[in-house]
């Protein structure tokens, strides 16, 4: 059901401390407090220039944040979900300088949010750092009614809003920081394949 | 396809801007509209001298604002292999030349909040044509324009009298130079950094702007390289079994063209990557003048870009 060789479908790079960066702002989500205490536990001369927000929602998973306030960072926001956690980000995004390194760490649509929020500031998303960790879970967006279902681990999903089963693609706009669904019954309505685990 | 579809130009108007700087409005000899280009474009001006077809990049200012002329900025330097000469000896008003359709590889990020244009010397001309595009669409914007002296600054009173206090301007006999670990480090996020001038100041800007943290996807730098003479060598284009000479004034590229063969080309100044063209044998050591190879590349001694770089021995044998 996956439909590959799709050339929108993010590559994530790891999250790889730019050491000539003069602020790193790092917004992690759920299991990607991992990805964060591995790249700056290597560099612990930068957590005094970092200001880190994190969530613990999203993947499943134990809460990091006593791990990451061990870690003291120069500003740490413990934020109660990943919207309040965007919101606090594009405050920061706001007044922030040149010199200041963008990284993202969790599920792919809280990655999503945060690169989005970062180019709607300018910033070039080949500079923003991301890993990806936590379950492959994917925002999907359907084509037809524009409506985003969250949290999606199967493909033919059905749509949140409209019902419409879904072809889930690996086709993906950064705008929306979301996966394409499409129909996947237009010309044989009511043939639909049963759904396949693909998204754990 | 080299170079792409040329347009004939005559020349209608010559400013003597410095002692050492003229600028030429160019119309289109069938008084055809010119096209539009975006700001940090450039044409490849080509000039009939006596013995030879020298073909030089320059960087376009502006487009009149009926479409009917562009204008372009020709710095004299009399060490080099005789283009800017030309053009300010033996070029008048009415004098024919030919131009390339514009190109553009010094492209404004429309992405960015703000942008830095900083130009030396010469350097100015692409960047006053960008200026005018921020101005004309309102965006965030400062001019830093470094000059030998106030005679020198061919384009000082034009770009004050049209961005008033965005302008700074940086004279080298008063030892003024452009601070960039003071201008830097306080530019709001997702700011670019665009800098053309002399070589070590694009270096000193470039290196400014990674100490101050900034990604590479933000500095972006136009360097035209006037192609260095050097010995002369045998030439043999392999395809079309033509063996001939690279003269000492000439470059690759001209001998190439001199020879009948429509070579790839596109900046003329090392930094496009249009002309890379395979060495099949070279008898002699391979002088790499260009911007685009990388060093890996470079020292494989299997690529040349035939419009800046040229071979310091005895023959050198290409795939053309």
């Amino acid at each position: 059901m996956l439909v590959s060789n799709i050339k929108s479908r993010p590559v994530y790079g790891g999250l790889k401390v730019d050491v000539a960066a003069r602020r790193h702002l790092v917004a992690a989500e759920g299991e990607g407090a991992l990805a964060v205490i591995d790249a700056f536990g290597a560099h612990p001369e930068a957590l005094a220039r970092t200001t880190l927000l994190y969530a613990a929602g999203g993947s499943a998973g134990e809460d990091h944040a006593a791990r990451l306030a061990a870690f003291r960072p120069d500003d740490l926001f413990v934020m109660p979900s990943q919207p309040t956690l965007i919101t606090r980000l594009n405050v920061i995004l706001n007044t922030a300088t040149m010199g200041t390194r963008l990284y993202a760490a969790g599920v792919e649509g809280f990655i999503g949010s945060v690169v989005a929020a970062g180019m709607a500031h300018g910033v070039d998303q080949a500079s923003i750092r991301t890993e990806h960790r936590g379950s492959l879970a994917r925002r999907v967006q359907c084509v037809h009614c524009k409506g985003m279902t969250e949290n999606v681990t199967v493909s033919p999903v059905t749509c949140s809003h409209c019902g419409i089963p879904l072809l889930v693609r690996d086709h993906y706009s950064r705008r929306l920081g979301a996966f394409q669904g499409v129909s996947i019954d237009a010309e044989t309505p009511g043939d639909v394949p049963p759904a396949e685990e693909l998204y754990a | 396809m080299s170079g792409g579809v040329e347009i004939g130009v005559r020349v209608v108007s010559i400013e003597q801007a410095t002692p050492t700087v003229k600028r030429f409005s160019l119309a289109a000899r069938d008084r055809s509209p010119l096209p539009v280009f975006s700001a940090g474009s450039h044409v490849v001006v080509a000039m009939d001298a006596d013995d030879r077809r020298i073909k030089n990049p320059y960087s376009l200012i502006d487009r009149s604002a009926d479409g009917s002329t562009y204008r372009i900025g020709v710095l004299r330097t009399p060490q080099s292999r005789g283009g800017s000469v030309f053009m300010h000896d033996r070029v008048e008003v009415g004098s024919e030349l030919t131009i390339t359709m514009p190109v553009n590889l010094f492209p404004l990020n429309r992405t960015g909040r703000k942008h830095l244009l900083i130009a030396g010397g010469i350097g100015v001309t692409p960047i006053y044509a960008m200026a005018e595009e921020l101005a004309r669409q309102s965006f965030a914007y400062e001019i830093h324009y470094a000059m030998r002296d106030a005679a020198h600054g061919a384009f000082a009173d034009e770009l004050v009298a049209r961005h008033g206090d965005k302008v700074r301007l940086y004279r080298d006999d008063c030892q003024e130079v452009i601070a960039v670990d003071r201008i830097l480090p306080h530019q709001p996020l997702g700011t670019h950094l665009y800098v053309c001038g002399p070589e070590g100041m694009i270096d000193a800007i470039l290196k400014g702007g990674r100490a101050a943290g900034w990604p590479e996807e933000n500095l972006h730098a136009e360097r035209f390289l006037a192609p260095p003479g050097g010995s002369p060598f045998a030439l043999t284009l392999a395809k079309a079994g033509i063996t001939t000479e690279v003269r000492s004034d000439q470059s690759l590229l001209e001998a190439i063209e001199a020879a009948g063969v429509d070579a790839p080309f596109l900046c003329r100044g090392g930094a496009c990557g249009q002309c890379e063209t395979t060495v099949v044998s070279c008898d002699g050591e391979l002088v790499h003048n260009d911007h685009f190879l990388s060093d890996e590349e470079k020292a494989s001694g299997t690529k040349i870009m035939t419009c800046v770089s040229r071979l310091k021995g005895r023959e050198l044998v290409l795939d053309l």
